[in-house]
């Protein structure tokens, strides 16, 4: 059970469309800076695939930059 | 059950939640993320913020840490803490996540017959104390040592002091503040007289130029950094990076220099050379405070057991400085160094300027070298000459690695020569220390006797019969473990371990002592700007874990010195703090009352009438300073700093066609030292899972290396094995390779050289010579 944060680096002047934009995906809290081009996101998901899945949806926003990952957690299933 | 992991998966997010957080503000300082971090703690419980400092590194950063039903829960930067403002770095963030650690030292363990047995501790204590004494019974007392660390609490410090020094009379008891610090310290010394950094960070508010010296600061001291980059953007203040390796701190810099390694020397005699030449002498500050001296050279290395040396200074005058000089122009100077003449110029200039104010950083480059303290004699010489020190915004600054190198090893005094209070070599010292400690003065001997690599080397030759080692993992840390291993692990030596959790120093241990970690005791720590800090205990350790002070005292009582340990279990951090603070009473090392400490997020020393002491030896800001004078440098009798003459010599070993690489080692941001904690913190350790060998991409491209690829690194000592790295955190120059030493699978003190600063012991771990073959 993949939990996964992310710094994502939106378009220039696209931070408020990269916001809402995330926000429609499930499976991912979003965290955006007040004053600062910068979102942080983070991941929850139930298996590798899914988190791949999201990984290649949030990668595919046009309103994204770039998008690093800061950290990568694996917890057990039960 | 489902509960649990419900909480360890809310855990983990916020872990990684916080994680982003500190990777964004690396990057952005100041960035806000709303209450975000409040709004992710847990809710509903009685959660109660404590305060205290950082348990890793010098900065001193101040945390609290969230305490809900007797459980530390979260951590925050402290916004009341002038050291980081509510900011903290990944390794902050995550401190707590070790104490639970599956493999935690919760029970005493003693070796039978091979075996560790779990033993109740007050047995265990009876085994420590028996046998200490019976070996100095045996062998006497110089038989027995102690090595102590700059992780140590202030009150651990001092009973260890007290209890080697004061009631069993033997100065063996050093610290592995020797192994980072011990340079800063007598380059200070020689220098000003006095120990620790005239300035503060509140510096980095007022410079114009950050010139740090073989310091990535980025990853050593990040939320400086981060405050030092604020400043960059804020107001266009400048970083100058000179190093021997392009690191995370010089792709931030505005500027690069790259040096060969050793020559740092020659440079800052370059620049001297320079001001000197163009003018930028500040005349009225030199002749009114400072002399000019030179010591012995070709000291040697240390690299031979029972190595002694004892520096000669002789003075000099101006005119004899200016013309040692001559050796030092920028054109000869850049042959060798190569460092070019612009870029040396170019240094010189920034530190000439009347008009800019420029702090110099340095920490483990600078001290761990061959000649450490000559390195810091000459920065002070470039600060010394231009007048640019003691102020706001201008002056040297010595930064340090461990959480309480400065407050601990520093102040109190846990290496050979030192007292509390100045120098087993002073009788006026010793007669103090006898006074506030009720000994005999005859007891505490005035001779120094083992620095850290010479005390395991006793161990190793045998004439060190009984080791306690505390908080600390010299089987990692140490030059040239391929030696100190073996030694420790003879059965001549009776070895004492006292730590939170197993390290490959605790698997040769006679008997393991489960310590309590850091907010499991109340405690103090001194970071790099003579800053104290308290913390009372948070929360209970497992098992039958015990403050290392309390350990100290229970084995001095068993051996008959409960008389001079007449503290209490529920006090003792106040009982102690409070006897100790009588060492430094005055205006030039004052110490805040405990009272004071507890209430703010730490206090400055010298504390002088309810104020702190921000600028040392400078009269507007400094009452222990003779108010007829602008500056007083009253460490020294005549008030007068000194300026030394002090070659460029190289290092003991250099690249041959045998082993044609330098090798560099030093840390990444993630782990802490050895990595005993933070390899033990999930987020940290998958940041960074292990070692590896960093190569200059032409070099592995000459010797078809590809990333990742398994490298052997050989020494005439040692080898280790460990995966190459190309073109990822670190960039070394050609011909060298660099690792890291945190992790205890890829031992790479196996293959570093113990060679040390002959004047102040400290080992180099930046230089020695490498051939690098396929695995
Ligand atoms: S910079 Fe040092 S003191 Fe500050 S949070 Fe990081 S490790 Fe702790």
């Amino acid at each position: 059970m993949p939990i996964k944060s992310y710094l994502a680096y939106p378009q220039d002047g696209k931070k408020d469309v990269l916001i809402s934009e995330l926000l429609n995906i499930s499976y991912c809290d979003v965290i955006p800076s007040e004053n600062e081009d910068l979102i942080i996101v983070v991941t929850e998901t139930e298996n590798q695939k899914q988190d791949d899945t999201l990984k290649a949806t949030i990668e595919g926003l046009d309103s994204l930059k770039l998008l690093a990952m800061v950290s990568g957690f694996n917890t057990p299933k039960n | 059950m489902h509960d649990t992991l419900l909480n360890r998966r809310n855990f983990i997010k916020k872990m990684a939640i916080m994680s982003a957080m500190t990777a964004a503000a690396t990057m952005f300082p100041g960035i806000i993320f709303a209450d975000e971090q409040e709004k992710n703690l847990p809710e509903g419980g009685d959660l109660e913020w404590k305060k205290g400092p950082c348990r890793f590194c010098g900065v001193g950063c101040g945390v609290l840490i969230g305490v809900d039903k007797g459980k530390a829960v979260a951590v925050k930067g402290d916004p009341n803490s002038s050291v980081n403002k509510g900011l903290l770095c990944v390794k902050g963030y995550h401190q707590i996540m070790c104490i639970q650690a599956e493999d935690r030292l919760t029970h005493a363990l003693v070796k039978k017959n091979g075996k560790y047995v779990q033993t109740p501790l007050n047995e265990a204590l009876d085994i420590v104390a028996n046998k200490m004494k019976e070996t100095m019974d045996k062998h006497g007392k110089d038989a027995v040592a102690m090595y102590t660390s700059g992780q140590s609490t202030i009150p651990e410090g001092y009973v260890a002091s007290k209890l080697m020094k004061g009631a069993i009379g033997t100065n063996n008891l050093d610290c592995n503040a020797r192994l980072c610090m011990a340079s800063a310290v007598t380059g200070f010394l020689t220098t000003f007289g006095a120990d620790e950094p005239m300035g503060c960070y509140e510096d980095i508010d007022h410079a114009d130029y950050f010139i740090t010296w073989g310091n990535n600061m980025a990853e050593m001291h990040p939320v400086l950094f981060s405050r030092m980059l604020e400043e960059k953007n804020r107001r266009g203040a400048k970083i100058i990076d000179f190093a021997t390796r392009t690191t995370r701190s010089s792709m931030a810099s505005d500027r690069s220099i790259l040096f060969e390694p050793q020559t740092d020397l020659a440079v800052a005699n370059a620049i001297c050379y320079e001001i000197i030449n163009n003018g930028w002498v500040n005349k009225a500050f030199v002749e009114n405070h400072v002399n000019f001296s030179k010591g012995l050279t070709n000291m040697g290395y240390g690299l031979e057991d029972n190595y002694a040396f004892t520096d000669k200074p002789t003075k000099i005058d101006f005119e004899d400085y200016k013309a040692f000089l001559e050796d030092y122009t920028p054109e000869k100077v850049a042959k060798y160094s190569k460092v070019s003449v612009k870029d040396i110029k170019f240094l010189a200039h920034v530190y000439g300027d009347p008009n800019t104010k420029v702090v110099s950083y340095w920490c483990m480059g600078m001290n761990q070298h061959t000649r450490g303290t000559w390195i810091n004699n000459l920065v002070y010489n470039i600060h010394l000459l231009t007048g640019k020190i003691s102020q706001p915004g201008n002056g040297p600054f010595s930064l340090t690695g461990q959480p309480s190198a400065c407050g601990t090893a520093r102040e109190v005094g846990t290496f050979t020569h030192k007292l509390p209070h100045g120098v087993v070599t002073n009788a006026k010292d010793r007669a103090l220390a006898a006074k506030i400690w009720k000994v005999p003065v005859e007891r505490i001997p005035s001779k120094p006797t083992y620095h850290a690599t010479e005390m395991f080397r006793a161990v190793d030759r045998g004439d060190i019969k009984f080791i306690w080692t505390q908080a600390t993992n010299p089987l990692v840390s140490l030059p040239k473990t391929s030696r100190y291993r073996p030694g420790m692990e003879k059965e001549s030596c009776f070895v004492v371990v006292s730590d939170v959790f197993p390290t490959p120093t605790s698997d040769v241990a006679d008997v393991i002592l489960p310590a309590s970690w850091h907010i499991e005791k109340s405690g103090l720590y001194g970071n790099s700007e003579r800053r104290t800090q308290h913390w009372d205990k948070m929360v209970d350790g497992p098992g039958e874990t015990t403050p290392d002070a309390w350990m100290f005292i229970e084995v001095a009582k068993r051996m008959g010195y409960g008389d001079l340990f007449p503290y209490s279990r529920e006090n003792h951090v106040e009982e102690i703090f409070n006897e100790y603070r009588q060492f430094h009473e005055g205006a030039k090392h004052g110490m805040a009352p405990l009272e004071v400490l507890k209430r703010e997020s730490g206090v400055i020393w010298p504390y002088v009438d309810g104020k702190s002491t921000q600028w040392r030896f400078n009269s507007k800001y400094d009452p222990a300073c003779d108010p007829k004078k602008d500056f007083d440098f009253y460490g020294k009798p005549d008030g007068r700093a000194v300026i030394w003459q002090r070659p460029y010599e190289p290092a003991p070993e250099v690249p041959d066609s045998e082993y044609p690489f330098w090798l560099n080692t030093g840390r990444v941001i993630e782990h802490w030292h050895t990595g005993s904690m933070t390899r033990r913190i999930p987020v940290l350790h998958k940041a960074m899972p292990h070692a590896y060998v960093e190569l200059h991409p032409d070099d592995a491209a000459r010797l078809g290396i590809v990333n990742g690829e398994k490298l052997k690194v050989t020494s005439r000592r040692g080898s280790c094995v460990l995966p190459a790295s190309i073109n990822e955190r670190g960039l070394p120059t050609k011909g060298q390779v660099f690792v890291p030493f945190f992790d205890e699978n890829m031992l790479i003190n196996d293959v570093t050289l113990d060679a040390f600063c002959p004047i102040s012991k400290e080992p180099d771990y930046k230089k020695c010579a490498v051939k690098v073959e396929k695995a």
